[in-house]
């Protein structure tokens, strides 16, 4: 019987997740036995017309991580769709928009004014930007269209089961792609990672004092923070108990705080408005303007809150005013 | 000011003070704009910052969370708690370019009928000056778990 066929995309990412599949280390030639790899960009010489190939349905499964912000990331979505019998979106950027998704706070035509123009690096004395159709001497050029705004993959296409994490940890995907060697996925829409918060996996969660509350917010460069004590009872905005667990509290281990790149846990419907609720419950004042002056500690509450989930957020962008 | 535009309020209030203070303004017939449509909730402390953000995608023009006076909340501390989050909340309102007086807080007692209906005209008045509130926002493409072949592209 021929091995089950497995590719890889990438979309708006960092390459983050590439490394992550790479940090699979020896794992990763268990998971070379058990499936075919017929595409992954960043890695092998395989071809958008390679795929295109494939029946509907060849690929047992599709990997796609990165947000969707172009016309050729959409096509691309839907290329994976069409052919993969699940598609999974992989890490934080495809599940709930991630660090691109926080350019929804701006409008693209204040994106492509800052970059091409206002950025101190570029020379631009002509003000050119980019163009979907450009006619030269030569022939016509063309490029992706840059949407208006950053959608996640599940806002593109129909997804079947999410690989969450800033990338997502490397147990977590050996246990998908166990999974589904084995065919024993989970019922379709779900997010494979455990369904608690990240607090009950934090080895500094013992610490925790009975009542927790924070009488200062302070950020992680203005204090040393204890390898210890839980960062929440230091004064340190850690978003530990809005967020999923999976990832084994990877960045409380290297003495930083959460910053919640593996997203809500089922009981939550808006990431970012469940952990400011988090954060803001634990304020220790009753004092209007107290609590004004700490709240004016968290410098930008939407990159704090929504840093990886703004494009899954229930007001997904900032609002443009009609008319 | 919009005279044609009519602003769509919720208000989340408390069972024990803001929201006996709407009744008790109907039952006294006093008049207040019908902008406002009114939810109750047990506690103020009970409202949490998805239903402020979910009501404003669903259309509202503008929140109302109303809750006892401090010191009075019938379970200690629920309404300090309104007051945290509705403060943090209003400080990350205008990176989305939502203006933070469209999320108003007020401590309305139970028998304060007319400052429930002053505070309503003047929540209408402010936002029939800022207009109207649009968000937009993508549907999810809905997991059907279908057969692929049958999987149409948009």
């Amino acid at each position: 019987m021929s091995k089950p066929k497995v590719a890889f995309y990438w979309c708006a990412s960092c390459g983050g997740c590439e490394e992550a599949v790479v940090d699979l280390a020896d794992a990763i030639l268990g998971v070379v036995d058990a499936v075919d790899i017929v595409f992954w960009p960043v890695a092998m010489d395989f071809k958008r017309e390679d795929v295109e190939a494939l029946k509907d349905g060849e690929l047992a499964a599709g990997f796609v991580n990165g947000a969707i912000r172009t016309s050729e990331q959409e096509e691309m979505a839907h290329l994976m769709r069409r052919k993969s019998q699940a598609l999974i979106a992989f890490g934080s950027c495809s599940h709930t928009g991630g660090i691109p998704g926080l350019a929804n706070l701006y409008t693209r035509e204040d994106i492509l004014k800052r970059v091409y123009i206002e950025n101190p690096s570029i020379v631009n004395p002509n003000h050119i930007l980019p163009q979907e159709k450009s006619v030269e001497t030569e022939g016509t050029l063309r490029l992706p269209a840059f949407k208006d705004d950053v959608r996640t993959l599940d806002q593109t296409v129909e997804v079947d089961y999410y690989l969450p994490g800033c990338p997502p940890p490397v147990n977590l995907i050996v246990n998908a792609v166990t999974a589904l060697v084995e065919g024993k996925l989970p019922p379709k829409g779900s997010v494979l990672a455990p369904d608690v918060a990240l607090c009950s996996e934090c080895e500094r969660n013992a610490t925790k004092p009975e009542k927790l509350s924070m009488k200062d917010v302070k950020r992680p460069h203005e204090i040393i923070i204890d390898g210890e004590n839980c960062l929440l009872a230091q004064g340190v905005i850690c978003l530990g108990p809005a967020t999923r667990s999976g990832c084994g509290a990877a960045c409380l281990n290297a003495n930083m705080p959460c910053t919640g790149c593996m997203g809500a846990t089922s009981g939550a419907l808006d990431y970012g408005a469940k952990a400011l609720s988090a954060m803001a419950s634990l304020l220790d004042s009753n004092d209007a303007e107290e609590i004004k002056s700490m709240t004016a500690k968290i410098v930008d509450p939407a990159g704090t809150f929504y840093r990886y989930s703004l494009p899954a957020s229930f007001l997904h962008r900032r609002v443009g005013r009609p008319g | 000011m919009n005279k044609e535009f009519e602003p769509k309020i919720l208000g989340i209030l408390c069972n024990w003070c803001s929201y006996m203070a709407s009744d008790l303004a109907g039952t006294s017939r006093s008049q207040y704009p019908p902008n406002i449509r009114v939810v109750r909730v047990m506690c103020s402390g009970r409202i949490e910052p998805q239903l402020i953000l979910w009501a404003f995608q669903q259309g509202a023009d503008g929140v109302l969370v109303g809750g006892c006076n401090p010191g009075d909340c019938h379970y200690q501390e629920g309404n300090y708690k309104a007051l945290r989050r509705v403060t943090l909340l209003k400080t990350m309102l205008p990176q989305f370019g939502i203006e933070p007086e469209r999320l108003r807080l007020e401590w309305i007692c139970a028998s304060c009928a007319e400052e429930m209906r002053k505070t309503v005209e003047e929540f209408t008045n402010t936002l029939c000056r800022l207009g109207p509130l649009k968000v937009q926002i993508p549907q999810i493409i809905p997991v059907t778990g279908k057969a692929v072949v049958e999987y149409v592209q948009t």
